[in-house]
């Protein structure tokens, strides 16, 4: 954690506007919510901005306030809780490299090393304009630790081979698999599982039959 | 009601009570930052801990009702421990969380001497810090011209921001980011907007938010306090006076339930500067176009023979902020030269007593404002004009019974939504008439209010609209046997007392704009806001250089209101007295002694020596002053059908009355402070038009 604050005024944007698709969506949001707590669609609005803009800029935290009816300063407030919200612009790609106990102990310390030295200080962006990384809370994945998020997705067990290649790929304009780099199936041991094999266990066929006191007469 | 046990003491308590209001209604001493009784309960300062038998952990007492307290195994009622050593044990590890980022920086901290963490640490917590670690620094934040920040001093109650937010109404104050870096600024660091800004200082229970005209003036012991009453506005917030030698250095609230809780408007908190300025020390005499410095026994004389000209050509203007005895002795000098022309209303309001003392205050009371559920505001700005009953319509708006304001008059950010009903004297018409919907609402309501500014009085047809406002009110039934709902707000501080003791043009008196027409002689008593003309002697009464001085031929110089005994009547109808800080500068005396002594040069002395023979005369002849300080005098039931006279209004729409709020009398407008705030206020006003 850091101090967060808005990006300096030279990158700010003059303006901010919904583009058609996200205007949709901020509608679903809204009609979530009973219009007197309309306020409470704030951080998917936050959400979509980042989404549409890639961060979160000053104009875009005044106009989803105005939009709804919220003062700004309680906009800023949600933005600057939430390090999931850029403040500033981000790379192209932004990894989110996770730096918490587990992840370290399994090699994210080489992760950020390779992230230092091929894209430079954490929140700088690339030349390009391509690539951005930060250092992250833990991500919830520590089964598959170490973990690096990019934008939605989860690329997971890596080591600097293989966190290496994904840079490499990105940067030669590939696509690149989320998941697990080592073939794990989802959170499971390495290798496959090791316990419940047996399908009868989760099948249903070993569940006793038992009488549900007080249950409603069915319907003749 | 609920029985919970204190420290082995059983008390009965309301049962929706917190646990820190029960343990102090038994006695026991809580500490807290984040509580504050008139914000909501936040609970994060953690220092309130208390211990509760059967409850896994010491709990936050300002959280936690007494009703959601379980019994014992045997019903016994619930057990509270305020000074068990687990409790003991957990503030102190509380205080040195606190301390952790707190700065040792007391010696140059102006809260030093009256600061919660300091107290409170000395109390509650170690004798010494094991931390070891680097502490955080936060940058300062702009907050405007009143608050001083030193943001490193925080301890995140979050007190200012409830208070903005909730009772000021101006929700500008945040906190931004989390854990340890989390910050209370405000958006892009814009100066506070509200006119109750300089409350937070007051607030805050460290050195973080800090009164910023009064940084590194004084220490809180070296001042000398005095309990004292508020003339900025009319509702005569109490106030102390701290004060060093001669000189005033900050005022700040006193609590009062009636009317300004524990609030009080910036004006009245930091005009005080302006005490020191464009001071009349001395009397002056026009000699050609100068202004001369006179001996106070010349200017006197000049007085008493301008006094024995023809009493119709002799004319009497209270200013805003003259005390009663001002406008008593004055107006008792007057009767026995025969001089009719008495005014205190130097706005040219129409207002005047003929309907009995209701006619003329504010009838519900500042409390009844939380009882009422429909307020109609007629050509007034409450947020301009009494910021702190503002704040306490909010409060009763906020409270959920009053739910229906309206305002008819120009539109105002009020801090509470209301509908606008338009900006003619033809709604009052329709209104009057039983038309429109509003007209049901008022008419069915419980307990139904009607606001009149002055904005409604001070027109050329303000008796005339004041009369369609009663038939409103008659039509209504505003006024019943135990409600009364016709309320006048007031600007001025003196002028219900002037309306008390009948300072008005009677037997065919001139009233204000007449006697600045007709009179030769103009006596202005304070009075700023009149403009006389040229060819006239004009003799000013007061304490600033501003602009009735400038004009005047004769000054005798007088004390502020901090310098001088002087009773206030605020626009209840409450009675409350003054009492001096500083004595007065240079000459000046106060203004009843100044007539007592001009009357016994022509011969018909004043029948009091002494002020307290003053206030003796005042309550003989006035029975509304035989009340203790504080009180307001039980009025007869205000008849509606005499106030205002009858006619068809003139113009049609109502215009502010106030253009800036900071620059609104003398004493303000010798204000640095204020100026700067009005420069402000200016600036972020004309960027507003411009976007």
């Amino acid at each position: 954690m850091s101090v967060r604050r808005l990006a300096p005024e030279e990158v700010q944007p003059k303006s901010f506007a919904w583009s058609k698709e996200l205007e949709a969506k901020c509608a679903f949001w809204l009609a979530k919510y009973p219009p007197e707590r309309k306020r409470s669609a704030v951080i998917p609005f936050l959400w979509l901005a980042q989404k549409q803009e890639g961060w979160v800029s000053q104009k875009a935290i005044e106009a989803i306030a105005d939009q709804l009816g919220m003062p700004d300063i309680r906009v800023l407030e949600v933005a600057t809780f939430y390090t999931m919200f850029h403040l500033a612009p981000v790379g192209k790609v932004h990894f989110q490299v996770c730096g918490t106990t587990p992840c370290m102990l399994r090699g994210s310390g080489e992760i950020i090393k390779i992230c230092k030295k091929r894209i430079g200080e954490h929140h700088h962006v690339t030349k390009d304009g391509k690539f951005s990384w930060e250092e992250m809370e833990c991500l919830g994945s520590c089964a598959n630790a170490p973990v690096v998020a990019i934008h939605d997705y989860y690329h997971e067990d890596l080591d600097a081979d293989s966190f290496n290649k994904i840079i490499d790929d990105l940067e030669a304009g590939k696509e690149v698999k989320p998941g697990s780099a080592i073939g794990r199936q989802k959170s499971a041991p390495e290798g496959g599982p090791t316990t419940l094999l047996d399908p009868k266990l989760y099948d249903g066929s070993l569940a006793k039959k038992i009488k549900i006191p007080n249950l409603p007469e069915k319907a003749k | 009601m609920a029985k919970i046990v204190v420290d082995g003491q059983e008390i009965d308590v309301p049962a929706e009570y917190t646990l820190l209001q029960a343990c102090e209604a038994a006695g026991a001493q809580i500490p807290r930052f984040c509580y504050h009784e008139r914000l909501s309960v936040a609970g994060n300062c953690r220092m309130c801990l208390v211990e509760v038998k059967g409850a896994p952990k010491v709990v936050a007492s300002c959280s936690q009702q007494v009703k959601d307290q379980r019994p014992g195994p045997n019903g016994e009622p619930p057990e509270v421990f305020t000074a068990s050593d687990k409790v003991k044990k957990s503030r102190a590890g509380v205080m040195e969380f606190m301390l952790i980022n707190h700065p040792l920086d007391c010696p140059i901290c102006d809260q030093g001497g009256e600061c919660d963490l300091q107290d409170q640490a000395v109390i509650y917590g170690d004798a010494e810090s094991r931390y070891c670690e680097v502490k955080r620094a936060k940058e300062e934040v702009n907050m405007g011209p009143l608050v001083k920040t030193e943001m490193t001093r925080c301890i995140q109650c979050t007190r200012c921001v409830r208070f903005v937010t909730e009772v000021a109404g101006v929700p500008e104050i945040g906190a931004i980011g989390r854990g340890e870096d989390m910050e209370i600024t405000t958006y892009l660091e814009m100066a506070l907007t509200s006119e109750l800004s300089g409350n937070v200082v007051d607030l805050c229970p460290v050195g973080a938010l800090t009164s910023a005209p009064y940084a590194f003036n004084a220490r809180p012991w070296e001042l000398r306090k005095t309990e004292s009453i508020d003339v900025m506005d009319a509702l005569g917030s109490n106030i102390r006076i701290d004060a060093r030698g001669a000189d005033v250095l900050r005022i700040e609230p006193r609590i009062n339930d009636d009317i300004n809780e524990e609030w009080l408007s910036d004006k009245g908190r930091h005009a005080c500067d302006g005490l020191r300025r464009q001071r009349l020390d001395k009397a002056y005499v026009r000699k050609g176009s100068k202004l001369v410095e006179a001996n106070l026994d010349d200017a006197l004389d000049v007085f008493a023979k301008k006094l024995q000209e023809a009493p119709e050509k002799i004319g009497f203007i209270g200013g805003d902020l003259a005390n009663v005895e001002t406008l008593y002795a004055a107006k008792s000098l007057a009767n026995s030269l025969g001089i009719k022309n008495l005014d205190c209303r130097q706005d040219g309001a129409l207002i005047d007593d003929k309907a009995g003392r209701g006619g003329y205050i504010f009838n519900s009371t500042i409390n009844g404002i939380e009882e009422a559920d429909c307020i109609l505001i007629i050509g007034s700005n409450p947020r301009l004009e009494a910021p702190v009953l503002n704040a306490r319509i909010r409060k009763a708006y906020l409270a959920g019974k009053l739910n229906n304001i309206a305002l008819i008059g120009p539109s105002y950010d009020l801090t509470y939504p209301y509908e606008n009903l338009g900006n003619s004297v033809k709604i009052l018409e329709d209104l009057a008439k039983g038309k429109g919907d509003f007209f049901k609402t008022l008419s069915n309501a419980q307990k139904p209010m009607i606001i009149i500014g002055m904005g409604a009085y001070a027109r050329e047809d303000g008796d005339k609209v004041a009369k369609l406002i009663a038939e409103i009110g008659l039509k209504a039934k505003i006024v019943n046997d135990d409600w009364n709902g016709f309320n006048v707000l007031h600007q001025a501080a003196g002028r219900v007392g002037g309306l008390d003791i009948g300072f008005l043009p009677k037997d065919g008196g001139k009233s204000t704009n007449q006697i600045l027409k007709d009179c030769d002689t103009i006596i202005l008593l304070g009075a700023d806001e009149v403009e006389a003309p040229d060819n006239k002697f004009v003799i000013y009464i007061g304490s600033h250089g501003d602009k009735g001085a400038h004009n005047a031929d004769l000054i005798l110089p007088a004390p502020a209101y901090t310098e001088k005994q002087g009773i206030y009547v605020n626009t209840e109808g409450r009675v409350q007295y003054a009492t001096p800080a500083v004595s007065p500068k240079g000459d000046a005396k106060e203004e009843w002694a100044l007539f007592r002594a001009v009357s016994a040069m022509i011969g018909k002395k004043l029948p009091f020596d002494n002020i307290s023979q003053l206030r003796g005369k005042l309550k003989e002849e006035f029975p509304s002053f035989a009340v203790n300080d504080g009180e307001i005098a039980q009025n007869t039931k205000l008849d509606l059908r005499f106030v205002g006279e009858g006619g068809n209004p003139t113009s049609e729409i109502f215009t502010p009355q106030i253009d800036d709020y900071y620059l609104t009398n003398a004493i303000a407008r010798a204000s640095l402070i204020m100026a700067k705030c009005s420069a402000l206020k200016a600036q972020s006003t004309t960027k507003v038009a411009a976007e």
